[in-house]
Parts: C-alpha cells; sequence; structure tokens
C-alpha cells in the first residue's frame, strides 16, 4: 500500500519549519528519517495533508562535543551517532542500545530525534536517554525550551513536544567513570525488544555509588526503575549484592502483554534482565 | 506535483512526481528499473535495498522527493558493462540464491557491508544483513559468498569450479 495523496514541503531551516507547522496545524506531519512515520502512513493509520520534511535543514544534524557535554542534533541518524568517536567514548549506553536498533538500512535513515518523538514504548531510545538523564530541547513559536529527560515521555507515542513544536536537539553529559550496559531480549534478530535494560553505574571500591536505569517496553513509555536505583546504591558490586535491589526492577511498571509474552514474564525478565545488565555495567 | 532531480545508476534523471510515491516505486514504474523488487509491505525484508549516498536503504521507506539532489545505485548499476560486480560473480559462484527474489536486495546490502568492513567474521555477515529475509537458502551460501567476494576469491568463470562452487557441488552429492 502507498499513502494517501499529501503536499510536500522542505523547509531549508528550523524557522521556515516552524513557520509551515504555525501554518498548517494538525494537518501537518513532521518527517525526520521516515522508518517509523513511512511505515504508518503506507498503513494509512494517519493521513497527513501537508508532510513537512526535516531533511534539508544541515544544521539539525550537527553532533557537538561542547567538553563536558554532547549534543545531538535531532536529526542526527543512527549511523552517525554510531560513527562518532566521543560519543562512543563517552555515551557508551547510547552507543549499545543504538547499535541493536532494527537493522543497517534504517540506521541509515532513522534519526534519534525521530525515535524519541515517536515515542514507542518497546523502542530502544528511550530508556538510555532516561538512564543518562539527557536535556532535550525544544523549540516553537515563543522560543526555546528545555525539557529533563524525565518529563519528556508523557504517554504512548506521546512526548512534551507540542504539535506547533519541533525537537531540536539532545543533550548528554559526558559519563566518563561509569560503567554501562544496554540488555536487549528478543526471541530472533532484527526484533523490537520485548524487554530491555538499560544500566549506568559508578562504581567505587567494589560498591555501586551511583546507579541509573531505564527500562524498555514496561509501560506505556520508557521509565526509571527508581527503586532499584535507591537500593542499589550502597551495594557491593556482585551478583549477591545487587540481587535485592535488582527483585524490585518491575516494582510500579504495568507491562503490555502480548504474543512475546504477558505482563507477569515481562515483570520477571525485568528483574533477571536488571541483574545481568548492572553486573555487566559494573565491569563483573 | 514536485519537481525532483537525481543521479540513478550513474545517469541524471529529472521527473516531476506526486509527494507520496516512494523511491522503489519511482525507480521500478517510472525508470523501468525493476532489479529493485518489492518483497513485504512492512519494511522488514530488505528486498528492495538500494544505496542512497553510498549508503544502503529500504527503497520502499523512502520517499522519491527525500532522494532529490542524491545519489542512487540500483543492483542494475553495479556491474561494469557486461563484468559483474565481485559480490554479484561470488553469488553466482557459490549459488547463494534458489529463487532469487532476495537477491537484489542481498547484493546491494552486502555490498555495503564489505565497504565497511572488508574483512567481516561469519557473525558479523549474519548480522549486517539481518535486515534483508530469504526464504529459501537458509543463509549458509548467501554467507559464504559474501566470505568469498571479502576474500577476493571470485574467480570470474564459474564454470571453471572455484573452490567455493566445488565445495556446494560437493555438499549437493551427498
Ligand atoms: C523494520 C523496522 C524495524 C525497526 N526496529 C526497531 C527496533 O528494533 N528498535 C527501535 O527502537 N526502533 C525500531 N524501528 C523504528 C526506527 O527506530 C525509527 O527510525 C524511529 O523510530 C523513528 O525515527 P525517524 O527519524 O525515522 O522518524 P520518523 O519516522 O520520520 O518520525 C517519527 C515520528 O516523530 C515525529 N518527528 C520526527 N522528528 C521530529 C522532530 N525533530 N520534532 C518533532 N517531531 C518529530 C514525526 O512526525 C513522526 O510522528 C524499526 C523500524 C522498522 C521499519
Ligand atoms: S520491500 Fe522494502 S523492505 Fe520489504
Ligand atoms: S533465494 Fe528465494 S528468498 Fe532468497
Amino acid at each position: 500500500m502507498i499513502p494517501t495523496q499529501f503536499d510536500y514541503v522542505a523547509p531549508g531551516s528550523v524557522d521556515e519549519a516552524l513557520a509551515a507547522l504555525a501554518q498548517h496545524g494538525d494537518d501537518a506531519k513532521v518527517l525526520a528519517g521516515g522508518q517509523s512515520l513511512l511505515p504508518v502512513l503506507r498503513m494509512r493509520l494517519n493521513a497527513p495533508e501537508v508532510v513537512i520534511d526535516l531533511g534539508k535543514i544541515d544544521a539539525l544534524r550537527e553532533i557537538r562535543d561542547e567538553g563536558d557535554t554532547i549534543t545531538i542534533g535531532a536529526m542526527a541518524t543512527y549511523q552517525s551517532i554510531l560513527d562518532h568517536t566521543g560519543i562512543k567514548g563517552s555515551l557508551r549506553l547510547l552507543h549499545q542500545a543504538i547499535s541493536e536498533v532494527a537493522d543497517p538500512q534504517i540506521r541509515h535513515r532513522g534519526t534519534l530525534g525521530g525515535a524519541l518523538v515517536h515515542a514507542d514504548p518497546a523502542g530502544d531510545c528511550g530508556a538510555p536517554t532516561l538512564a543518562l538523564e539527557a536535556d532535550l530541547v525544544i523549540q516553537g513559536p515563543s522560543g526555546e525550551r528545555t525539557v529533563a529527560a524525565t518529563d519528556f515521555f508523557e504517554d504512548l507515542f506521546t512526548t512534551a513536544v507540542g504539535d506547533d513544536e519541533l525537537l531540536t536537539a539532545i543533550r548528554f553529559r559526558k559519563h566518563d567513570g561509569w560503567g554501562s550496559h544496554y540488555e536487549k531480549f528478543v526471541r530472533v534478530a532484527h526484533q523490537w525488544p520485548i524487554v530491555s535494560i538499560a544500566a549506568a553505574v559508578k562504581v567505587d571500591g567494589g560498591t555501586i555509588s551511583e546507579a541509573r536505569i531505564g527500562l524498555v517496553n514496561m509501560g506505556s513509555t520508557a521509565l526509571r526503575a527508581s527503586a532499584t536505583e535507591a537500593a542499589l546504591v550502597g551495594a557491593q558490586a556482585t551478583a549477591e549484592g545487587v540481587a535485592e535491589a535488582c527483585a524490585k526492577a518491575a516494582d510500579g511498571t504495568n507491562p503490555p502483554s502480548d504474543l512475546n509474552g504477558d505482563a507477569d514474564y515481562r515483570r520477571h525478565l525485568a528483574t533477571v534482565l536488571t541483574k545481568r545488565a548492572v553486573l555487566k555495567a559494573a565491569g563483573g | 506535483m514536485t519537481k525532483i532531480q537525481l543521479t540513478v545508476d550513474g545517469a541524471k534523471v529529472s521527473d516531476d512526481v506526486e509527494p507520496r510515491m516512494l523511491l522503489v516505486q519511482y525507480l521500478r514504474e517510472k525508470l523501468g528499473k525493476t532489479g529493485t523488487v518489492i518483497g513485504c509491505d512492512t519494511s522488514n525484508c530488505g528486498a528492495c535495498t538500494v544505496h542512497l549516498d553510498g549508503r544502503s536503504v529500504k527503497s520502499c521507506n523512502v520517499l522519491a522527493v527525500q532522494a532529490d539532489g542524491s545519489e542512487v545505485t540500483t543492483i542494475e548499476g553495479l556491474a561494469e558493462g557486461s563484468v559483474l560486480h565481485p559480490v554479484q560473480e561470488a553469488f553466482r559462484e557459490c549459488h547463494a540464491l534458489q529463487c532469487g527474489f532476495c537477491t537484489p536486495g542481498m547484493i546491494m546490502q552486502s555490498v555495503d557491508l564489505l565497504k565497511d568492513n572488508p574483512d567481516p567474521s561469519e557473525e558479523e555477515i549474519r548480522v549486517g544483513i539481518e535486515g534483508n529475509l530469504c526464504r529459501c537458502t537458509g543463509y549458509h551460501n548467501i554467507v559464504r559468498a559474501v566470505q568469498t567476494a571479502a576474500a577476493g576469491k571470485v574467480s570470474g568463470d564459474a564454470e571453471a569450479g572455484s573452490p567455493a562452487a566445488t565445495a556446494e557441488t560437493e555438499k549437493v552429492e551427498v
């Protein structure tokens, strides 16, 4: 199937794109890499009158190393993020999660900004963005604002980005000195996560001093396992030491049931995978 | 209608297209390049893989208007005249196909993979082609073809019996 008819604009700047959004309002849809939007349009789950393609706005593709932070333009492709040596070194968790998204062809087109605004709770990118406590830069008619990752994901496919706004960049604090691991659980290659865990920990002399845990597909948005994060502080970085904290990984979650597993199965899986991820992150 | 200008298999083309037209449709229906095939409705199978500005993409998941100003290479643009690309030759010699429907996409993805990693392990090849599905071969000969191309062991003369082709014949006879 092919999409229904739409008009197409490819603005050359963020301001022009915002003006087009203001003009067309609800009738418009923003196009980034198209790797989620085009399947949606082809299945005719959405039929916008106007598609606003961000593909010609080169400034949105930039990845900037700013010393303590790295700012990734919303339109940076998965592949360009994987190719960036600073990200490989200082944001290993993000790098590892992105290397497991979909397949090479999709990683050549798909963007981090598109993935985060799409906000599929089964997507790989939300959990590392939460665990690395990124800030999301949003631009709209009244200027620019920054939203913390914990406030960004609002509901299924719903984020803090308003209809008249664009996500322009994602800013990450460098995580040198942290250990991290992304543990993705799938039945076959090339699958969306059944559950994944994004873990970042700081270990001092064998004891965990800080922990951040992001959960994929454990509710209507990507989530943080706050109970586990708190309980890990002061724990020995050993299988026995982290067991009790990791058993809390599914506390307060409301995971989906589908053909890959029911909610109870996912809750169990989350505890097992969190333990694995934390131990690998801690270097064990 | 939106005007697009791009280069496809080395030739400059320019057309007015509906914005909703997919790149794969443009290649097949407007340019007659039916070597690029459509195998699914969900962007899972990879049969439609082409190169867009030097990187592999699924042409069913790109709009033709998004390719404006770009360079596209399809399976029809790989050979140099009558001389097959080494990866095409390796697929032929290793008998890396049965029905052949996945082959254009498999070859385009394999060329992309080898550009990134000229000496991939078997594991890296399997992961590198994870976005391409084959319903016939069980992938073994496809992996062997990519290994053969990577090792530069393509003889260019299948009848003469390259090591890979011989190994395959023995297997079939067992
Ligand atoms: C076969 C297949 C397998 C996949 N497997 C996985 C997987 O294993 N894991 C995974 O995480 N993902 C997977 N994906 C999805 C993929 O990661 C998408 O690329 C990604 O979700 C969307 O990014 P995009 O740039 O392509 O955005 P698009 O598809 O262009 O846009 C997505 C949505 O975000 C909006 N949007 C995009 N950018 C902005 C912006 N800057 N400001 C405001 N709104 C914006 C669009 O309007 C649209 O609603 C898969 C996709 C396919 C087709
Ligand atoms: S036809 Fe494009 S991926 Fe199947
Ligand atoms: S040879 Fe038939 S699908 Fe691959």
